[in-house]
């Protein structure tokens, strides 16, 4: 009775000013399963949740290697994803062959949200349902950003997309301070305690979850499965083990935002 | 036959393509120094082998940390200028911080003279590229068919014959300005007496972390009373 009359069209305004279907596009990235980044002076960590659709079934990948100086997580529509990931490989391979060096982060999120904006403004066309966190290292150091399908773009210190990543943004709102001077350990330490929140209860095991590094002198790389679940079962130990942990950060910043436990 | 024009596309005309150059500048001379680069070239264009201009600047700043020169057609040394103008503009308008540095540059003329030697139509030039970036001192050198190499010393031309053996013998890692300049004089002042398309009115040009400078035209001191000048036929014996 009541139908949206200025959803059906991408380019069609509302009356309130609104385009609804870039709109729901963003909501598509709310709907993947989270994907979190954070960065130092030197290194930025990538990491995602990967939800199997069925028992049956693997998961999709996540995680995207780009060049060896760039990398990308994803939430949303997958298949988008790729297609903009195989796009940015190309600009960067492209920008490697003219002038033998590798593509300034900077650039090459500009140019991906251009291509995004493009398809909010095209009628035959329709909005990419993917967020992507771009991280990567240039002449000017480590960035991470977050492309969404609006065509809008962001630098972070840290950022959580995908269902469930307001937790996440919360613990990262909450330590993101520190992360500059952290050490490329503890930027793993802190992305797996994001990825943690957004489960909300369930176990955090390697098996669910990938985490990606770039940094100087590491080429962007997916982290050995292995190694990881060895890191989560190490920081479960001393998490269980007396709460000191938690105690003392609290005591370190008692100015924080209070949280509801 | 049919094939062969096919192949060379809607330009099979020759009329629009280099098949020889026209107004050319001689050698080109780069040495790695101190503080940065030098280098030194003639002001001279000739047209065949008339000596028909002689105030051409054949080295040019491109963008903050580069210095390129050019030997060969002066005209295709000119369209490079716009395109690396434009290169350098594109860069800047990002305003991000970034820029193009001398082996970035060096590399996309390689991509470019190889380009069009592949559309037999190239930009009839040896290129010298120098610059410094970030304290890192950059020297190389492209030719019209887009090889290239780096080295701490280039040359182009009868520079290559005349110029680098000396260089190969004095050239020090960390000369000073001064020696450097004495250097390039030395190499300028035997391709001077020895290459006919030489002329006594030349440009040093420096790149440092600071930024180009590009000498004011001078001439060199000559002499001319060798005794192999005397009687330059004497120790030549031809047939005629």
């Amino acid at each position: 009775m009541f139908r949206n009359q200025y959803d059906t069209d991408v380019t069609t305004w509302s009356p309130a000013g609104r385009l609804f279907q870039v709109e729901y596009a963003m909501e598509a990235v709310k709907q993947g399963s989270a994907a979190i980044g954070l960065r130092s002076k030197t290194h930025v960590v990538l990491a995602s949740v990967n939800k199997a659709n069925s028992e049956l079934s693997s998961h999709q990948k996540k995680i995207f290697k780009v060049d060896d100086h760039i990398g990308v997580a994803i939430a949303g529509l997958t298949a988008d994803g790729r297609v903009l990931s195989r796009y940015l490989r190309s600009e960067c391979i492209n920008y490697s062959f003219t002038y033998e060096s590798p593509l300034p982060v900077g650039r090459l999120v500009v140019q991906l949200a251009d291509k995004a904006q493009v398809c909010t403004q095209r009628s035959w066309k329709r909005p990419y349902g993917v967020g992507l966190l771009v991280a990567g290292l240039d002449e000017s150091g480590a960035h991470l950003y977050y492309n969404c399908p609006s065509g809008n773009y962001f630098e972070y210190q840290a950022f959580a997309i995908g269902s469930r990543s307001q937790a996440a943004k919360t613990y990262l709102e909450r330590k993101f301070e520190t992360f500059t001077s952290s050490s490329r350990e503890d930027l793993i330490k802190d992305a797996l305690f994001a990825i943690k929140e957004t489960l909300q209860g369930e176990k955090l095991t390697s098996s669910i979850c990938t985490v990606a590094i770039v940094g100087v002198g590491e080429p962007f790389h997916i982290m050995d499965q292995k190694a990881i679940q060895e890191l989560i079962e190490l920081l479960e130990i001393k998490e269980e083990a007396p709460d000191q942990g938690a105690a003392m950060q609290e005591d370190r910043s008692p100015e924080a935002a209070p949280m509801e436990i | 036959m049919a094939s062969i024009e096919g192949l060379l596309g809607p330009e099979g005309d020759n009329k629009s393509r280099t098949l020889n150059p026209y107004v050319t500048g001689t050698s080109v001379i780069g040495i790695k120094y101190k503080d940065g680069i030098l280098m030194a070239a003639d002001m001279g264009g000739s047209y065949g082998s008339t000596l028909r201009y002689k105030s051409v600047e054949r080295m040019k700043p491109i963008g903050k940390h580069s210095l390129l020169g050019a030997s060969g057609e002066i005209s295709d040394f000119q369209e490079i200028l716009r395109y690396l103008d434009e290169l350098i503009l594109y860069d800047n308008m990002w305003d991000d911080g970034n820029s193009l540095g001398p082996k970035e540059i060096h590399n996309y003329l390689t991509r470019v003279m190889y380009n069009r030697r592949n559309k037999f139509n190239p930009l009839w030039n040896s290129l010298v590229l120098g610059g410094v970036k970030n304290g890192q001192k950059y020297l190389g050198t492209v030719s019209m068919l887009g090889v290239h190499f780096e080295d701490d010393h280039v040359a182009t031309g009868f520079g290559n014959h005349l110029a680098r053996p000396i260089l190969r013998d004095e050239w020090k890692e960390d000369l000073s300005f001064e020696d450097g300049v004495k250097l390039l004089e030395k190499c300028m002042l035997v391709l001077l007496y020895r290459d006919r398309s030489a002329i006594n009115k030349l440009q040093i040009a420096k790149i440092t972390e600071e930024g180009v400078t590009i000498s004011q035209p001078y001439s060199l001191k000559t002499f001319w009373g060798f005794s192999a000048f005397q009687d330059p036929t004497k120790g030549a014996q031809g047939s005629w």
